[in-house]
């Protein structure tokens, strides 16, 4: 009994993980169509940024407002100063956004070296809870608490505000809303902060779960496109149910089939490709 | 038309004598001309701390020496292999036949040494691993121009279940390590000797290498055991270790490592999580001779962390090369002669004590048996017990080892 709740515990805080690693990607790319791969990296980058953060002294909060920020900042350059100059062309992006992974990537190994680093929780998060009869980790609550605070606000930002609607606009039928005299240029920009901000920060918050290393990026970059291709793109809450239905056949997966277990977090994938390709909530890409 | 004959002759015997002069110079020139070393390391991705960690143990050894090891100038050539096997084949080719190296310390991987073992063999370059753990390379596939400055994957795991079993009794044990070749080689050396003594491993789990999270490994513990023992490599015992904390279970469940799993050169980022922790290897910052403090010592001072499995792995590697080309009188060009010298190295005193290579090119050494405890205000592998002289067959027969299976899963 105590197995399968510690388990379910775990599948929400890794499924909490993947949401806010990936709802950024699934922005990005239901918006614009760019499939940003180096949204890996920019995780990775938020980590560090944090890991800096903490060695000056600062907190937790801290941390992860200065990953967020930073991280978004610089998405949002290269969107602007990059990006936007291959418009049209798609392999282009691509190939910008896995050149730029392996810039980001030796960047990070250059400035703060090849050890792998922790970023502690912060000490009123730190510890074991204890609850019926066994342990879990407070951090690992607390983070299933950030994702719902997070779906909750991106939810009111599309759905309450008028720059999320021009967003949901854009991301239904790009020529009507540049046609209706929506600012499209401007919303790209605005989004590729937000998707790239919330890598950022998610590196932050994940870092005391996952810590920081060289490769973190390469790690995460699959998990993230699996979350997408299985919910659907440019879809909230479909980053959200991809996130916490991969956390539940990750973990569970992996402790009843252990042997099986990359096959485990494949399959799905596969499966929906088949037959539904556009994803759980996705709608058709035209 | 006789002066012309006598001309011609004279030039033929002039030109003789200058290109007779010309090569013996260039002969003689040929034993002043440094000794080419060539070291494979990993500089970027994942492994980059270790390849990192090498470079330091290399560098400070050459410079202790003057970068000179009998009579000799050692000129170093570095090349980076990025972790991947096709990468290391590339360098290695680019050393022994641009570089034209005379021997090459490296590689770090064993799946890295693997992938260049048969152009080894081909090209007959010396060479001398300072990290790459791989069994067969000494026991099933052995490779004449091989020589191992580390121990196999299971040369210190064997100690540790002889420890476990006989002194801290335990009976039960649960093993999760690292899915791949190192982690299932010293897993099954751990087992073999822990259960020919009376214990017995209940559970054994896998994580992938680069599993992100060991939550639900950790939450499938048998939580009944006397003791979890822990074999990863990388980073991997920093993070497994630090969620164990999370999850409650230290201090409730005592933990054994591996000689990789509380490493020095991840030890220094951990905290309370990694205290208490028991694991066996062949080296130790806290081994407490004279030799090995000043070597810490002064090597904490240059580098600012304590040296650990790969710093002494090349540092080794490089005291093994000392000790061969003395032995030939620094004629490394002799080939044959050198790598004989190689296959003999005997180090009366390193800073883990004492060493000799066996037939199949792997040391010969002590084995400790560490614990990590506060020091001098930061964790060390403190050294509880010594056992000498462990080989790669532990206290079986060689013949009988060889007979089985390579260690597997």
């Amino acid at each position: 009994m105590v197995f399968w709740v510690i388990q379910s515990l775990n599948s929400l805080a890794l499924g909490a993980l993947l949401f806010l690693l990936s709802v950024g990607f699934s922005l990005i790319f239901g918006l614009m169509r760019v499939a940003n791969l180096t949204h890996g990296a920019y995780f990775m980058l938020g980590a560090y940024l944090g890991v800096t953060v903490l060695d000056y002294g600062g907190g937790f909060v801290m941390a992860a407002l200065v990953g967020g920020v930073g991280v978004g900042v610089i998405g949002a350059l290269v969107e602007r100063l990059i990006l936007r100059r291959l418009g049209g062309n798609p392999l282009g992006q691509v190939l910008v956004a896995l050149g730029l992974t392996f810039v980001i990537a030796d960047a990070c190994l250059m400035l703060f070296g090849g050890d792998p680093m922790r970023i502690p929780p912060p000490p009123s998060l730190a510890g074991a809870a204890e609850m019926f009869g066994f342990y879990f980790p407070k951090y690992r609550l607390a983070v299933i608490g950030f994702a719902i605070v997070a779906v909750i606000g991106l939810y009111l930002l599309l759905e309450r505000t008028r720059i999320g609607s021009m967003i949901r606009a854009g991301v239904d039928d790009m020529e009507m809303a540049r046609g209706m005299g929506i600012p499209v240029s401007r919303i790209f920009t605005a989004v590729f902060f937000l998707g790239t901000a919330l890598a950022g920060a998610g590196g932050v918050l994940g870092g005391p779960i996952l810590s920081v290393y060289p490769g973190l990026d390469q790690e995460m970059l699959p998990l993230a496109l699996l979350v997408v291709i299985l919910g659907g793109v440019g879809s909230l809450a479909g980053a959200f149910i991809g996130a916490f239905l991969i956390g539940f056949i990750y973990t569970f997966g992996q402790a009843l089939l252990p042997d099986l277990a990359y096959i485990i977090l494949f399959l799905p994938m596969v499966i929906i490709l088949i037959a539904r390709p556009q994803g759980l909530c996705g709608r058709k890409l035209a | 038309m006789a002066i012309k004959y006598f001309m011609s002759t004279l030039a033929a015997g002039a030109t003789a004598v200058l290109l007779g002069a010309v090569t013996t110079t260039a002969a003689f020139a040929e034993e002043e001309r440094p000794v080419r070393l060539g070291f494979l390391t990993v500089n970027s991705g994942a492994l980059a701390a270790g390849g990192q960690q090498m470079q330091d143990g290399l560098d400070f050894c050459l410079d202790e020496r003057d970068h000179t090891m009998a009579g000799r100038k050692i000129e170093l050539t570095v090349g980076d292999t990025a972790g991947q096997p096709e990468t290391t084949l590339t360098r290695t080719r680019e050393l022994v036949q641009r570089n034209n190296v005379d021997v090459i310390i490296g590689p770090l991987a064993a799946f890295e040494a693997l992938a260049i073992n048969d152009y080894i063999i081909k090209a007959e370059v010396p060479i001398i691993s300072p990290s790459a753990g791989a069994e067969d390379m000494t026991q099933r596939k052995p490779n004449p121009w091989f020589v191992r400055a580390v121990g196999t994957s299971a040369q210190s795991a064997h100690a540790l279940g002889e420890y476990a079993a006989n002194e801290l009794g335990y009976k039960r044990i649960a093993m999760i390590s690292d899915d791949f070749a190192f982690g299932h080689e010293l897993s099954a050396g751990f087992q073999r000797v822990f259960e020919e003594n009376g214990g017995e491993v209940v559970q054994k789990l896998w994580p992938p290498l680069n599993v992100a999270d060991y939550g639900s490994y950790i939450a499938s513990i048998d939580r009944s055991v006397d003791a979890v023992f822990a074999g990863f490599a990388g980073a991997n015992g920093m993070r497994f270790l630090s969620q164990y904390q999370s999850y409650g279970l230290t201090g409730r469940v005592p933990v054994l490592g591996h000689m990789t799993t509380v490493d020095e050169g991840i030890l220094h980022r951990m905290g309370a999580e990694a205290e208490g922790v028991i694991s066996s290897g062949w080296y130790s910052a806290g081994i407490d001779t004279e030799e090995n403090r000043a070597h810490v010592d002064a090597f904490y001072k240059r580098f600012g962390y304590d040296p650990g499995y790969y710093v002494n792995g090349a540092y080794t590697a490089c005291m093994f090369l000392e000790n061969a080309l003395e032995a030939v009188n620094g004629n490394i060009e002799d080939k044959t002669g050198f790598m004989a010298a190689l296959r003999n190295v005997h180090l009366t005193s390193s800073p883990r004590g004492e060493i000799r290579i066996d037939e199949l090119g792997n040391p010969i050494m002590p084995i400790y048996i560490r614990e990590v405890q506060q020091k001098d205000g930061r964790l060390k592998n403190v050294v509880l017990k010594k056992y000498d002289d462990v080989s790669q067959f532990w206290t079986y027969d060689k013949e009988w080892f060889l007979d089985q299976l390579v260690y597997s899963r």
